[in-house]
């Protein structure tokens, strides 16, 4: 009884001890606050990575793809019915993307993907990601009249209205170039170039008015941008756009092309003397993951437009190949087994199938964030493994102060290893107001981080997460109970750890020597 | 001179029986390497129901007799024992459990925990002698025996004082209330007035000395002044850590 009495006096009247602790608090509010952000970020990067990846994905690296995916299919769901909910065939390809921009040609790589709009979405989270509402619900390559973006003030206007008005502006500034032209020279009769499915694309010179009305004097019988569109293509936002600070250091996006330009794609047939097969696409919506990688590198068009244009479909059975199937796993089924079962049915050895999970596929950038948080983990427990020093030394000084009172308390009959058990408390004490202050320190910070952050901006005029590298609008925050207790424990335990060597010295003094100190 | 308590201080001394026993104590100090003899072969006793003074000047060994009677320090040679027990070689436990609630000490610098008050520091050998638990469950009866303490040496006013704001009379009795709270069998007092001034000391003298005559308390008392040693029942006198050839004293007060 009197350990504790005296261990909540020590608490209430030694504030060096408080001071010594300040460390611990510091340590175990920014370990939660570090390991929240790093649990937000990792929890939506994973499920980003799982949405865009389905649970298990076979891939076939031969140039023909695998013909016949129901057949595969069936063959499928006889290793691992039980666990697939939800199948899906894609056509992947790389290629090359051409944007005409102010008449110049931009040109990104792109992993081209041909995807099924009606089955994609049971294997991933493709909708979700896409800009346009009716989109997010159900995936469409046509293009939509407007609406894309509701929550973005400065995405710029698409659809087919903006089509209508650029097709007409340029119908415009043909006419008017071919008018010049006439009255310079009126042997020649110069008309504006007229264009087809396959062949060559708006040259968007100088950006519309944002009202056009349409222009119904073009020619109905060929093909009229105005009304028509190419086969609808899904761009990955980053491949078409640059995100950069302005003057005032506001961040911009600037869009090379939108939804309702077109734009080209460059990418290998089928065929075993593969040829490039250049296509006019028209962009019918963005995609915007938040995962930079996905975003500045995908692009998505409907399979079966894919499979012609590439020569997937066999001419005399008509049976279509693919490059890829991915089957989306019951909740609670063991991927790897799963993995495993479909490896010894489709044998490397024998089939060109890479047959991995979402994980696996992902596996270097989650152990890279796995070591960042861990090796995070490690430096800042080692500050509360320094304040631990900290709490030695006082602990040094009070029981020297405290010597006589140390001796009192043998005259009066407390055996040594009650004294030791005082200062043991005490630590043990210490760290349980130290850690339990940097518990709701931390809790409180990472309920506010986000106003917090905006506040470091305001004063430092530097932005905390810079959205030009992050596509975060919210700092992403997730408390994992378990870290608290950890976390918690782990400096109480650094705390009484500390305590030790002074209470061992406590219990061990002569009480005589004790008695007689000054 | 009074004839009654010269017949009381006789019939005391008669009926009396040994408290505590030191036998032939032997005791050194090394300083350097080098050994300072303190206790070179004391045997000393203190009788039940007497107030026995061990006079002596400074460095002649008195306190560290005092500490090995208290089992604080263990002798080289020698055999101390407490009602006939051998106390200064049992086990630990025994020997915090003899300090704990067989003796009651008083010091010249009262020894009070500055972070408890006077209530609580007269607590503190329950709350040492006991498990939280039963503490706890005997709380009230502590308490009320803590107060009855505080009371007896006219200190319940000053219940929630801490040391601090006490003067020191004061803290001293409330010392000796600390002493008493485990109602010991002996009570050693080490030089119980020398901190205090001549008016305060006497009162603190006459304190233990209504203890001793009231109570029946065993009083052993440190000191180097003869006029306080002039009080006790018995007095031995120290001498270069021996205690002087003869019978004790008998002192008539």
């Amino acid at each position: 009884m009197y350990r504790w009495l005296l261990c909540f006096r020590y608490l209430r009247t030694r504030y060096i001890a408080l001071a010594s602790i300040i460390s611990v608090t510091l340590g175990v509010a920014t370990l939660i606050v570090v390991n929240s952000v790093m649990a937000g970020f990792s929890a939506e990067m994973h499920e980003r990575l799982h949405g865009l990846a389905s649970d298990i994905l076979i891939e076939c690296h031969a140039s023909g793809g695998m013909p016949d995916p129901e057949g595969h299919l069936e063959e499928i769901m006889k290793v691992c019915g039980d666990d697939v909910v939800g199948s899906s065939a894609s056509v992947h390809v790389p290629a090359m993307l051409g944007i005409d921009f102010n008449g110049q040609l931009i040109t990104r790589h792109v992993n081209f993907v041909g995807l099924d709009p009606k089955t994609y979405d049971d294997v991933s989270h493709f909708g979700r990601y896409l800009l346009h509402p009716e989109n997010q619900s159900q995936v469409s390559f046509q293009l939509r009249e407007d609406g894309f973006a509701p929550n973005r003030e400065q995405f710029p206007s698409s659809g087919w209205g903006y089509r209508r008005a650029r097709v007409a502006y340029e119908r415009a500034l043909a006419e008017e170039q071919a008018r010049i032209d006439a009255l310079r020279n009126p042997a020649s009769s110069i008309t504006a170039e007229t264009t087809g499915p396959s062949e060559t694309g708006p040259s968007l010179t100088i950006s519309p008015p944002q009202i056009f009305e349409q222009n119904n004097e073009v020619a109905a019988s060929e093909f009229d941008p105005a009304v028509e569109q190419f086969p609808g293509i899904i761009l990955g936002i980053s491949t078409s756009s640059s995100r950069m600070r302005d003057e005032d250091n506001n961040v911009r996006d600037h869009y090379y092309c939108r939804p309702g330009d077109d734009v080209r794609m460059m990418f290998p047939n089928a065929s075993d003397n593969a040829k490039v097969v250049n296509q006019k696409f028209t962009v019918v919506d963005m995609y915007e993951s938040g995962m930079s990688e996905y975003d500045s590198t995908f692009a998505f068009c409907r399979l079966d437009q894919l499979q012609e244009f590439r020569g997937m479909i066999d001419p005399a059975s008509q049976v279509r190949s693919v490059t890829t199937i991915q089957l989306k796993l019951a909740a609670g089924a063991d991927l790897n087994a799963v993995r495993d079962a479909l490896r010894r049915r489709f044998p490397p050895n024998v089939y060109a199938y890479n047959i991995q999970t979402w994980r696996d596929m992902q596996g270097p950038l989650l152990a890279a964030v796995k070591l960042e948080t861990t090796i995070l983990n490690i430096l800042l427990f080692l500050i509360i493994a320094v304040a631990g020093f900290g709490i030695l030394a006082t602990f040094f000084m009070i029981v020297v102060e405290k010597t006589r009172d140390i001796g009192t308390l043998k005259a009066l009959g407390a055996s040594g290893g009650g004294v030791m058990s005082i200062f043991l408390s005490y630590g043990l004490l210490l760290g349980f107001v130290g850690s339990g202050a940097g518990l709701i320190g931390g809790l409180v910070f990472v309920d506010h981080i986000n106003e917090i952050a905006t506040l470091i901006e305001k004063i430092t005029g530097q932005e905390v997460f810079d959205p030009t590298v992050y596509y975060f609008t919210e700092i992403p925050t997730i408390i994992h109970p378990f870290t608290l207790v950890w976390v918690m424990a782990g400096a109480v335990g650094i705390a009484i750890f500390a305590s030790v060597l002074p209470a061992l010295r406590a219990a061990r003094m002569h009480p005589v020597k004790a008695l007689r100190f000054e | 001179m009074s004839f009654y308590p010269l017949l009381n201080q006789m019939a005391k001394n008669m009926n009396s029986e040994t408290v505590l026993r030191a036998q032939d104590i032997y005791k050194s100090y090394h300083k350097d390497r080098i050994e300072v003899p303190v206790l070179r072969g004391v045997d000393f006793e203190v009788t039940a129901g007497l107030v026995t003074a061990l006079v002596g000047r400074s460095g002649s060994g008195k306190s560290t007799l005092m500490h090995l009677l208290a089992t604080l320090d263990q002798p080289d040679r020698g055999e101390i024992h407490f009602q006939g027990e051998r106390i200064d070689d049992a086990p630990r436990s025994r020997r915090d459990r003899y300090r704990n609630h067989d003796i009651g000490i008083i010091f010249q610098f009262y020894h009070l925990l500055p972070e408890l008050s006077a209530i609580e520091n007269v607590l503190a050998p329950t709350m040492i002698g006991k498990s939280a638990w039963n503490f706890f469950r005997h709380r009230k009866e502590a308490k009320r025996r803590a107060e009855a303490m505080l009371d007896r040496v006219g200190l319940l006013h000053r219940a929630a004082h801490k040391p601090a704001e006490m003067s020191g009379g004061e803290m001293q009795r409330a010392a000796i209330a600390r002493a008493l709270m485990t109602d010991p069998t002996l009570l050693l007092a080490d030089e119980p007035t020398g901190n205090l001034d001549t008016e305060t000391g006497l009162e603190i003298l006459k304190l233990l000395t209504e203890l001793n005559q009231d109570d029946g308390l065993t009083i052993l008392m440190i000191t180097h002044d003869n006029s306080i040693a002039e009080s006790a029942d018995r007095c031995h006198r120290m001498q270069d850590g021996q205690l002087q050839q003869g019978m004790p004293e008998l002192l008539i007060a």
